[in-house]
């Protein structure tokens, strides 16, 4: 691999249009209209091709503002459709732009001989091709696309900075936005020119594709970790920088490995941003698919490692000729679980010094069996109140789904209530100091 | 269109419509099949507003093509052989349809939001893939981009028997499980709850819809496929309120958008086959929405502008009752009607001369009055009126004050045999006055 100063500005584009991007697309993940970045993107493509025809040129300026036209009116006629029509949304947003499109690749086919325009760089892009055509700035040559993309990251960041407030409360609860005197309507054109003419600055440099990428999954991906607009911002924008920066160094070291010489930037940079989106969907913090089931299997554990303290306290309890014996076999028939469970179970008590192990079998410390003592009242005064307040028939396996979820204070209030009951509604006699 | 203007444009056109040249029989046939394919799916997708679905579907079959592509050349093929690339779409088609559904299941994320993660990651990994495969040596990838575009003008005779086949296989499909996909659609929950696999039949509908998408990819491409499953279903809802004829419709919409935009681009040079085929469907949902005998802007707008009708009327006639009720004089005036509500002079003048021309009233010297006919018909209007204000106070707990704005709007909608109930339940009522005054002051004779 050998990293020269191409690489550098194609990179630079990169993070320019994919932060550009990501700003408009949390709020249009978070208003459950990601798909309006996809919409909006193949649409403006009848915009460039008329640009085209009336100018007769490739200027920049022109392209802009046809394809921008062209961003906001299809926002427009998707809520045209969806009112005026009672056309359900999604199908709206197909119905105009798939039309707009299909217009747009016969201006352009009918104006070939005048415009030289291929479809496919509107797709896909032409990343590799930005440091070539460059501007002077200060002296500097600066890659056209560079500039752009950074006058429209600011315009978005300024944007988003001057109407934060408004642009917050129009997008969790267009209701209140309204009665408050910011027309949540509005807001939504305003965001939609802005997602709009984004799509246009970016699309040209790194293809529409990727603009949709940009768009919808780093705002996913911070989504999933983060329950803060701000928060999501700067998550979405880190994870935007970073499927740029991976995205490229994936595009020029992967294929060599396998005997290539590289491959499509935009390309890769979408598929490193899926993969940072696969990350935070199995590893995110609360949220994550592994996460979740870490919590579920320590919350199992935890209900086990109770239930066996509660067990071997019962057994304490009633008077036998010989000591008992808790071998491991004993314990999975009582519990039902097999020995893995097992395992997790009793070591995780004997960490704790609950639990011992003797040649005889496990028995508990005074610290187990104070702390089942406790188990155990919490679960016979549970029966208590449900037999006395809920007049519920079967007690024991609700009391024994609540005893798991109850602190300290809530069990002395229950007791106090209760006016300190000696026994539980079967009669055995409630544990106390 | 300076195509037209050659001599033998006319014979062209014949020779088009009466599908006499080989090619363009292969083709318009083949569209047709694929519209007609498409529109049928597409109304279940519509009505499960899973319409978008297609969009992902379709990007997330490239990088299955690469795959494809890649695989068959590693194995010494070609490379270019359909039926195995068309099966590496379907297979990525198919993973993409099935990360969105889990993503939207398994995680906060919206489907919107996963829709457009698949499409655009599948998509970026498909367009990587072709960048490799531009760069192998066995290359000649130049074949695997029209997937994107589509090579409709180009369709061979086994491209036109596939599509028809796929056609055909989903026809019976959704004719041997109708039922079943019309439960699925409408109530999700009932069907499960009656035994049928929900599960699997939305497998199956998901697995049609993937197909169809493969085999028009290479027709019209993989934008465009998109709006043949979108299109004609969305255009035929505005026709029908039911599913069967919904489904027929689209698929005639389908069909004819395929046969039209075909032979359109057969004729007209430099027009792109997909491109016209999506334009036709395109016509045929705005000429929909303005036309559609269901829910058609045009049927709609007559609609309101009947029950506004209907509904003037109505206060019309109640206001010249009320005003003339207790006072033994027939005779209202202009001025006094104005003040009954918060109509326009304009506005009372047009509704007022509508009432003289259906014999409702007749103008006098200093007003208006009823008709015998307007008299019964007011007389009417005011007892559904009132008997739903008494209704109001009896039943709904709402003060008299209050009633008579409350049943003002409701009294338009009263049909008789509603009347007659509410006559049934206010019967002591109606005995302890049988004129059925009003329950409540009526303010304007006060102001009057």
């Amino acid at each position: 691999m050998t990293w020269t100063s191409l690489d550098t500005w194609i990179v630079i584009t990169g993070i320019l249009s994919a932060l550009a991007c990501a700003i408009p697309g949390c709020f249009l993940v978070l208003r459950k209209m990601s798909m309006m970045g996809d919409a909006i993107s193949h649409a403006v493509l009848p915009g460039l091709a008329l640009a085209f025809l009336f100018t007769h040129s490739r200027d920049s300026l022109s392209m802009f503002i046809g394809a921008a036209a062209v961003g906001v009116l299809t926002a427009l006629f998707i809520d045209w459709v969806n009112r005026l029509g009672r056309v359900e949304e999604s199908a709206a947003m197909g119905v105009v732009f798939t039309t707009l499109f299909a217009l747009g690749l016969i201006l352009i086919v009918r104006g070939a001989d005048h415009v030289d325009l291929d479809p496919g760089c509107v797709l896909y892009g032409a990343v590799e091709l930005v440091p070539l055509d460059t501007v002077s700035v200060a002296g500097w040559p600066v890659p056209r696309a560079v500039l752009k993309l950074s006058v429209m990251l600011l315009l978005n960041i300024g944007f988003v900075c001057a109407l934060y407030k408004e642009l917050l409360i129009s997008t969790f609860d267009p209701a209140l936005s309204d009665t408050q005197g910011i027309p949540s309507k509005w807001m939504n054109f305003l965001l939609m020119g802005m997602v709009a003419t984004t799509a246009v600055a970016a699309f040209e440099s790194v293809g529409s594709i990727l603009v949709i990428a940009m768009m919808i999954v780093p705002a996913a991906t911070a989504q999933l970790t983060t329950d803060r607009l701000s928060g999501m911002l700067w998550i979405s924008g880190a994870v935007a920088v970073a499927s740029a920066v991976f995205g490229h160094l994936a595009a020029i070291t992967l294929p060599p490995l396998v005997g290539f010489e590289d491959t499509n930037t935009a390309g890769m940079m979408a598929v490193v941003a899926g993969l940072f989106f696969t990350v935070a969907v199995l590893f995110a913090p609360r949220k994550g698919i592994l996460s979740r089931l870490l919590y579920q299997l320590e919350l199992t554990l935890k209900v086990l490692q109770e239930d066996l303290l509660g067990m071997l306290y019962r057994l304490e309890e009633t008077p036998t000729d010989s000591p008992e014996f808790h071998t491991e076999q004993t314990i999975e028939e009582a519990l039902l679980v097999n020995p893995f469970q097992r395992f997790l179970t009793t070591y995780g008590l004997k960490k704790k010094g609950l639990l011992k192990y003797s040649d005889s079998g496990w028995y508990l410390t005074d610290e187990g069996r104070e702390r089942a003592r406790k188990l155990v009242k919490t679960h016979r005064l549970w029966e208590v109140y449900l037999h006395t307040h809920l007049d519920t028939p079967h007690v024991h396996s609700t009391a024994h789904r609540l005893e798991h979820s109850i602190d300290e204070s809530q069990l002395h209030q229950m007791d106090q209530e209760l006016d300190y009951p000696d026994i539980d509604p079967h009669g055995t006699p409630i544990p106390r100091e | 269109m300076e195509a037209l203007q050659d001599s033998g444009t006319w014979e062209q056109i014949l020779r088009v419509v009466s599908l006499s040249d080989y090619n363009t029989r292969v083709v318009i046939l083949g569209t047709t099949a694929l519209g007609i394919a498409c529109g049928l799916i597409g109304s279940f997708m519509l009505l499960r507003k899973r319409s978008l679905m297609a969009d992902a579907v379709s990007h997330a079959t490239l990088p299955g093509i690469a795959v494809a592509f890649m695989v068959m050349v590693a194995w010494g093929g070609s490379g270019k052989w359909l039926p195995g690339l068309l099966a590496g779409a379907a297979l990525s088609g198919l993973l993409g349809m099935g990360l969105v559904l889990v993503i939207g299941k398994y995680t906060r994320i919206k489907e919107d939001a996963a829709l457009g993660i698949v499409l655009s990651v599948f998509f970026g990994l498909g367009v990587s893939l072709l960048g490799l495969i531009q760069k192998m040596r066995e290359g000649s990838a130049a074949g695997l981009e029209s997937f994107i575009y589509g090579k409709t003008a180009s369709m061979l005779t086994s491209d036109a028997l596939l599509i028809g086949a796929v056609a055909a296989l989903s026809i019976g499909v959704v004719v041997l499980l109708f039922k079943e996909f019309c439960l699925l659609c409408f109530d999700q929950d009932f069907a499960a709850a009656q035994g049928f696999p929900v599960g699997k039949l939305d497998v199956l509908l998901m697995t049609l819809v993937v197909l169809v998408t493969v085999i028009g990819l290479q027709a019209v491409g993989l934008i465009l496929v998109i709006a043949l499953l979108i299109i004609p279903p969305a255009a035929a809802r505005f026709w029908t309120e039911k599913l069967l004829p919904l489904a027929v419709i689209a698929a005639a919409f389908g069909g004819l958008g395929g046969a039209l935009g075909a032979a359109l681009s057969a004729v007209v040079p430099k027009l792109p086959a997909g491109a016209v085929i999506v334009l036709t469907n395109s016509l045929f949902f705005v000429l929909s929405l303005i036309f559609g005998s269901a829910r058609g802007v045009l049927v709609r707008f007559r609609q309101q502008y009947q029950l506004s009708r209907k509904v003037g009327r109505q206060h019309l006639m109640r206001a010249l009752f009320e005003c003339t009720e207790d006072e033994h004089r027939e005779v209202v005036s202009f001025a006094e009607l104005l003040a009954c509500r918060s109509w326009t002079s304009s506005r009372l003048r047009s509704l007022l001369g509508r009432a003289s021309r259906d014999g409702l009233i007749e103008g006098s010297a200093d007003g208006v009055r009823l008709t015998s006919a307007g008299e019964e018909q007011a007389s009417r209007i005011v007892r559904n009126h009132r008997l739903w204000e008494l209704y109001l106070i009896n039943y709904a707990d709402i003060a008299p004050s209050h009633v008579d704005r409350d049943a003002d709007r409701v009294e338009h909608v009263l049909d008789p045999a509603t009347i007659r109930r509410l006559e049934e339940l206010l019967k002591e009522e109606q005995k302890a006055a049988p004129k059925l005054s009003s329950p409540h002051p009526i303010e304007r004779s006060a102001s009057s």
